[in-house]
């Protein structure tokens, strides 16, 4: 299976590559930092950035449902760089015919400034990014984050940027499907991902309960900690069936209904299952050098990317209301997904 | 963890989905009149008229072979018909037990003269089940149960006491968990399953009232009831591993998703007045819908995996254990956002569905497995016991 693949290639390549020391590095040093440039060229040599371009442009033809696998084992191995969003953004400039430019690309929303200047005020792996797929009103254009003016955000990542009048007039606008938002598309990414970080943080504490012992047996035999680890694992495989609705189909546009329930249910279960990792982890859990903060802060960082749960839950309860007959019309909506290959 | 990959999407068949508007037309005309509060009981609910009816469509049974009176069809023709019984709250609960569960056991582990003789009534609506496994002192403890059939050269003789056992005085047979050999002590060896006519002599069934004023769960009680050879169902010594077998089954179906359903729905149509619509009404709305998708893609999932032949214990308790927590999250939620409205001018009968699906949430977790067991069970398969 062509999915697998794929997830598998991901899997050997970040395993390899994506190492918590790298990851650390990357978090320090940003988009300059030796670590960024060794571990995006590593990735571009895969070809995953390019998996969703058809094969006319290069590419390997696939579908979003396709490349699950691949986003989740970047989640699985807190992947500081926004290879998900580079692969989709690249796919949207290839159909628009836009000249795709080397290296990462991330997405996010921003306005026009009075003076014709563009501003975004929270873009994700902006620190990191080499460009940035910009959706403004019906508006999108790609604009370079090197000569951009920065401003710190709140996360290591990410950063405001604004760029002038002639940055924005010189950057190439960007035809895409009217009916797709910024946020819909990188929630489906962010989404996946999340149920890789959720799936890591689990198998972490799954082992550490085999392994840790307190009066004279592991705690992963006291039935406290066995009912945690329980909890956990209904949360890590509803978000993990919820975040693959988020991603199904052929194609790379993502269904914003089942997005809503993707990331929804993703960042539901990021609160919980981070809670009971460093539960259950006492607290060697809560120190720098301890990986296991790699994933739950990246949890909590997913779960404050393109909408939290109470946003999506909008946007479902919407769906909700607005349909006059029975729930189970609109969970069947969701769920009724062709198989994906 | 194996088990966590292994859930993939599934969609139901088009030939199973192909029944669903047929269904759905005759499930609409056939509860219009029943009102919502007496609908959110559907399969707690109990009307042989309506079995009878189900049973005329050719809808019991569905999955059992045509020899025998069944459908010879897929388990998805009947997930499609059971997720509509229950989102229509309709009275499903006379067959629900031998339609979901004794005719299928039966057919797995009796006599050819058992099958022929059980499963066509069943089929036709006319022969009832009960479960009795529990008994006042053993519950979660089931492998502890004293209920004895002793070998006699008729039979067996039934000495003992079941409790719980839903429907029982509304029911022809009782499939019983007894001891037919050894002690308590041996747990799960010399276990057996056996067929219980109820109104054999000897035995006495008495109604327990629940705290919401239904009478739907019974003591039965077997005082030297003598039952022919012909009672033992599979092999002697063989009722643990049958019961658990017979345990997957129960649990990860759409009951463990849908026991608000009618509730929610009813909800959602006041929500979507002027009066009703507020913003937090509409976030609640919002997560329980993100919270319903993935669990019914997941039972879905847990049911092609049935329908291959496997046995996902530990799927499907992670199923029931989130899917009753759903259940249960539902009434308190929707309590929570109607009185914390300005107005008091909510729909009666939504308040008194509200009340009946509030009073019974406690059941939710309890009946086929209690939430500490499944949490057990789940944690056994991710090898920590
Ligand atoms: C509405 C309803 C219908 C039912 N219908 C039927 C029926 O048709 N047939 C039938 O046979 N039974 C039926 N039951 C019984 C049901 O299966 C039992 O209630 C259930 O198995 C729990 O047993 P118990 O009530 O004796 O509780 P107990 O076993 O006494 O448990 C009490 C509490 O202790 C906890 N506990 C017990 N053991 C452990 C352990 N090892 N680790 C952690 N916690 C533990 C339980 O989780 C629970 O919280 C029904 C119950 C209800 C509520």
């Amino acid at each position: 299976m062509n999915n697998d693949l794929f997830a598998d290639a991901a899997r050997d390549v970040l395993a390899d590559q994506c190492t918590p020391h790298v990851v650390r590095a990357i978090e320090a040093g940003g988009r300059t930092a030796e670590a960024t440039t060794a571990l995006w060229e590593q990735l571009e040599a895969t070809g995953l950035a390019d998996a969703l371009l058809s094969e006319d442009d290069g590419g390997a033809g696939l579908g979003l449902g396709q490349v699950f696998g691949v986003l989740e084992q970047c989640g699985a191995h807190a992947l500081p760089l926004p290879l998900g969003e580079t692969m989709v953004a690249r796919a949207l400039l290839a159909r628009a015919g836009v000249a795709r430019p080397a290296g990462s690309i991330t997405l996010a929303r921003g306005e026009r400034l009075a003076d014709g200047g563009l501003r975004c005020a929270l873009v994700r792996s902006g620190q990191v990014a080499g460009a940035v797929l910009v959706q403004t009103g019906t508006e999108w254009r790609l604009l370079g984050t090197g000569d951009a003016q920065g401003a710190a955000q709140a996360l290591a990542l990410d950063a405001a940027l604004t760029w002038t009048a002639a940055q924005v007039q010189a950057a190439p606008a960007v035809e895409v499907n009217g009916a797709l938002d910024a946020r819909t598309l990188q929630a489906a990414v962010v989404a996946a991902q999340m149920a890789g970080a959720l799936s890591s943080v689990f198998q972490r504490s799954l082992q550490y309960a085999n392994e840790r012992q307190q009066f004279g047996r592991p705690i992963g035999k006291f039935q406290a900690i066995q009912h945690q680890l329980a909890v956990m694992s209904e949360h890590v495989f509803a978000a993990r069936m919820a975040a693959q609705l988020g991603c199904s189909g052929a194609g790379v546009l993502p269904d914003r209904l089942r997005v809503a329930t993707a990331k929804a249910r993703c960042s539901e279960a990021a609160l919980v299952v981070a809670e009971l990792a460093h539960a259950i982890h006492g607290a060697i859990g809560f120190t720098e050098e301890y990986d296991l903060q790699l994933f739950t802060r990246r949890l909590h960082a997913w779960r404050q990317t393109a909408g939290s749960e109470a946003y999506w839950y909008g946007v479902a309860g919407e769906a909700l209301l607005d349909h006059p007959g029975m729930s189970l019309d609109i969970v069947r909506r969701i769920t009724d997904v062709d198989a994906v290959l | 963890m194996s088990t966590l990959d292994s859930l993939t999407l599934t969609r139901i068949p088009a030939q199973d989905e192909a029944l669903r508007a047929e269904v759905r037309a005759f499930l609409a005309e056939a509860t219009r009149d029943i009102p919502a509060h007496i609908r959110a009981r559907s399969w707690s609910g109990y009307s042989t008229e309506f079995s009878r009816r189900l049973a005329a469509k050719g809808w019991l049974g569905v999955t059992l072979p045509q020899e025998y009176g069944g459908g010879g069809r897929s388990a998805f023709t009947r997930y499609v018909l059971v997720e509509e019984f229950l989102n229509f709250g309709a009275p499903v609960g006379s067959h629900w037990i031998a339609d979901r569960q004794s005719a299928p056991l039966i057919l797995k582990f009796g006599t050819e003269a058992q099958k022929q003789f059980y499963i066509p009534r069943v089929c036709r609506g006319e022969a009832f089940f009960c479960i009795g496994m529990s008994e006042p002192n053993s519950g979660s403890d089931l492998a502890s149960v004293k209920t004895r059939a002793t070998p006699n050269d008729q039979g067996f003789v039934l000495n003992g006491q079941k409790i719980w056992t839903t429907n029982a005085h509304h029911c022809q047979y009782m499939i019983a968990l007894v001891r037919t050999s050894g002690t308590p002590e041996d747990r799960h060896k010399g276990l057996s399953q056996v067929i219980v006519d109820l109104s054999l002599p000897g035995v006495t069934v008495r109604p327990i009232e629940d705290l919401s004023g239904d009478s739907h769960f019974c003591e039965v009680f077997f005082d030297n009831v003598q039952l022919g050879a012909d009672a033992l169902i599979g092999a002697e010594g063989q009722g643990w591993e049958q019961v658990t077998a017979e345990l997957a089954f129960e649990r990860s179906g759409p009951e463990r998703l849908y026991s608000s359903i009618v509730l929610f729905d009813q909800w959602l149509q006041y929500v979507r007045t002027p009066e009703g619509r507020t913003d937090s009404a509409r976030q609640l709305a919002g997560k329980v819908l993100t919270q319903l998708a993935p669990l019914r893609a997941m039972s879905v999932s847990v049911q092609e995996k049935l329908t291959q032949g496997a046995s996902p214990i530990v799927e499907a308790a992670l199923v029931k254990e989130l899917g009753t927590t759903l259940e249960q999250m539902i009434p308190a939620a929707i309590a929570e956002d109607l009185f914390s409205r300005d107005a008091e001018d909510v729909p009666v009968e939504l308040l008194q569905t509200l009340k009946y699906v509030t009073e019974a949430s406690p059941s939710f977790s309890l009946r086929g497995g209690t939430r500490d067991i499944l949490r057990g069970m789940i944690a056994r398969g991710l090898g920590l016991r």
